[in-house]
């Protein structure tokens, strides 16, 4: 299990917009973070995961410089974060509203106004934002006039709308319906292309394995997975194949254990057998192959054993 | 531009155009205005055209025979009480009056008449005491001593200070009921105002916005521009109200002339009453900020403000007994008590000259309750603004604040 308590390495051609290192956090009555260090480099997505109440939030909001750490240091974009450095931020929370009595364009005004925009410039950049969302029909009205979905939008306008370097994405897709979701999904692609570095954290392992280039999972303010997602998922893959045949190959030298499932069979191989000696067994026994791939978990089944264990 | 601003302007705007605002702050001059358009158009229907009345009456003791024109009344004589009867049934006269033979002993005359009244109106009572004395009198002492006796005393009061010179500020229930009514309007202000901040704030942490402003600026922050672009829109009522009041009491004394025109309210009265708004505001809505940081909705948050807000009303249940007792040690104990102080120095200023050392010790006290309760909420808002759900006990508060 990767439980690394230094930051792991990153490309080293890639710029850090996030160094957390060594970070404790502690409420009246629990230790929500634990010694927590990670990096998140420009132009990447990360993801941030882990169960409720893992210390996802309160990670974030340290990040974010709304609360302070006990101990450890954090560096966004290369420096302590400042007042005046949050305008290169971009926050979407997932306990998140706006002004109900306020108009859209008012809101966005005026959030924009606190990350430093004026006002014109900010109107012209919600307006094309509007459109490109195609909310521009809702540009004068209320807030509580809004669906939810398309209050969701307006805040991811409003999260986005200054150009900012690093992005907090907390639960960014929930009430959204799939198109609006492939919306947002593809700014949010466009943004790390653009050279933005972004924290998506989501309970959503689908999008996680979808969006993120790295990933780090928590579990009682602990980091317990860390590191690449390819990496990971290799270092979680399971000593089997899966296969769909017809025939009957009879007994295949090296396999311990067989499970069949709907349309194809799960083949479990003994520890000196490599895939590629099962897929030769199978062809000399004649049997029609019509599929064969070395089992890989999903994110979401390495994310249930791992917090399973943890919760053991 | 600076982000403290940025909120300061959003409140302040925010509050300004709110029906409610709007309202309050046009209450008193347009409510003054119809009291006095309506004292007009009642003592114009209660004091009709001047006309002569007839009031009939009937001397027994025979000496009331002259002076019967008594402005516009004319007293007509009867020989009995039958014949003036008689003439009231005729509806010749409305009402009349007997003296009676012993009426030099009893000093007691009794008044005849068809108007169901709790007592006879002024004038007639002027009427038939002027005409008695007129009578008594003639050709006792001259005609101007008749008068000075039938005019009432116009006693004319002038406060001296213990240095012998004019007081700035005059005594008398004139010159107390404007700073009563200021110090009324004064703490409905400060309670407003705070309650403003405390809705601002709660409808931030119950919309969940709270979190996003707090990505783009600090606590301090937060809480100075809301405290100051609220108090800003508090004291523009207050300064509203301030200019309306000068200029009502001209047009009420042009209009009802007398009671009004003898009022006086000194300039540094209005001077205190600003700085007493500030601080007071100030103290109540970092109480109010305090509030909305640790309470999960703006009716609970409002549910317990009302605790410390009867502090700032309190003083207009002792009303009476301020006016009576206003040195009393109770007033200035709570002249320099912070949540009483605003409004209680306001009315005892109406009363009293309140001592230097009494201001001094009262600003002094709301000044230091003010930057201690600054300290607090800062600290509350930091701890409890993103917590959601249950209101945290006393002890974990303390616990937290300790920490």
């Amino acid at each position: 299990m990767a439980t690394s308590k230094k930051t792991a390495r990153v490309d080293s051609q890639q710029a850090l917009a996030v160094e957390v290192n060594h970070v404790t956090k502690a409420f009246a009555d629990k230790v929500a973070v634990r010694d927590l260090s990670f990096a998140v480099s420009q132009n990447e997505i990360f993801g941030l995961i882990g169960p409720n109440g893992a210390g996802k939030t309160t990670t974030i909001r340290m990040v974010m410089d709304i609360i302070k750490p006990d101990s450890g240091s954090i560096a966004v974009l290369g420096e302590k974060l400042s007042e005046a450095s949050k305008s290169k931020l971009g926050y979407l929370p997932e306990e998140r509203g706006l002004y109900k009595k306020l108009n859209v364009m008012d809101s966005i005004i005026y959030l924009a106004s606190l990350k430093g925009m004026d006002r014109r410039s900010a109107e012209e950049k919600a307006d094309k934002l509007l459109v490109q969302t195609g909310m521009q029909s809702a540009r004068n009205k209320k807030i509580e006039e809004l669906s939810k979905g398309m209050g969701q939008i307006i805040q991811f306008i409003v999260t986005i709308i200054h150009d900012p370097e690093f992005i907090v994405l907390d639960e960014p897709f929930t009430g959204l319906d799939p198109v609006n979701t492939e919306l947002l999904k593809k700014m949010v692609m466009d943004s790390r292309n653009d050279g933005k570095a972004i924290i998506l954290s989501t309970h959503q392992m689908s999008q996680v394995e979808e969006l993120c280039d790295r990933i780090l999972m928590i579990d009682h303010g602990r980091s317990v997975l860390y590191g690449n997602l390819k990496d990971i998922k290799a270092k979680y893959r399971s000593h089997s194949v899966i296969v769909d045949f017809e025939g009957e190959p009879g007994q295949i030298p090296g396999v311990v254990d067989k499970h069949v499932h709907k349309g194809y069979v799960e083949l479990v191989l003994d520890k000196g057998t490599t895939p590629k000696q099962v897929l030769d067994s199978l062809v000399r026994s004649g049997i029609t192959i019509n599929r064969f791939e070395v089992a890989t978990p999903t994110l979401n089944e390495i994310f249930i054993e791992v917090a399973g264990k943890n919760h053991e | 531009m600076n982000r403290t601003f940025l909120i300061f302007r959003h409140e302040f705007l925010r509050t300004v155009r709110r029906t409610g605002f709007i309202v309050l702050t046009l209450a008193l001059p347009v409510l003054a205005l119809l009291a006095i358009g309506v004292f007009q158009i009642v003592s114009g229907i209660a004091s009709p055209p001047a006309q002569v009345t007839k009031i009939g009456y009937v001397d027994e003791v025979g000496s009331f025979t002259q002076f019967t024109i008594q402005g516009n009344i004319n007293l007509v004589h009867y020989d009995t009480p039958d014949a003036a009867t008689q003439a009231i049934i005729k509806k010749d006269i409305a009402e009349y009056f007997v003296i009676p033979h012993d009426f030099l002993s009893t000093r007691t005359a009794n008044l005849f008449t068809t108007q169901k009244e709790l007592a006879p109106p002024d004038a007639t009572t002027a009427a038939i005491k002027n005409f008695i004395s007129s009578n008594l009198l003639a050709g006792k002492v001259p005609a101007d001593v008749i008068t000075v006796v039938e005019t009432p005393l116009n006693l004319v009061t002038t406060l001296i200070t213990s240095s012998g010179e004019v007081a700035p500020q005059q005594a008398g229930y004139a010159n107390v009921l404007v700073p009563v009514v200021f110090a009324f309007l004064l703490a409905f202000s400060i309670i407003f105002s705070a309650t403003y901040v405390l809705q601002s704030l709660g409808e931030e942490k119950e919309n969940r916005l709270m979190e996003i402003l707090l990505s783009s600026v600090s606590t301090r922050q937060l809480l100075a521009g809301k405290v100051l672009g609220l108090g800003a829109a508090g004291l523009m009522q207050v300064v509203v109200w301030v200019i309306s009041i000068p200029l009502l009491l001209g047009l009420a004394s042009s209009s009802i002339g007398g009671f009004i025109s003898t009022i006086h309210v000194p300039a540094y009265f209005w001077v205190l009453g600003i700085v007493f708004f500030i601080l007071g505001y100030l103290l109540f809505a970092v109480l109010a900020s305090s509030l909305a940081a640790i309470t999960s909705t703006v009716r609970e948050a409002q549910g317990i403000a009302q605790l410390y807000g009867v502090f700032s009303i309190a003083p207009f249940w002792c009303l009476s007994l301020i006016l009576l007792y206003p040195n009393s040690p109770v007033w200035i104990v709570f002249s320099i008590f912070p949540f009483s102080a605003p409004v209680l120095v306001m009315i005892r200023l109406g009363v009293i000259g309140v001592p230097a050392w009494q201001l001094v010790a009262s600003l002094a006290v709301l000044a230091l309750s003010v930057f201690g309760g600054l300290l607090l909420a800062a600290k509350l808002l930091r701890i409890y603004t993103l917590m959601y759900g249950k209101r945290p006990r006393l002890g974990e508060i303390i616990r937290n604040l300790r920490a």
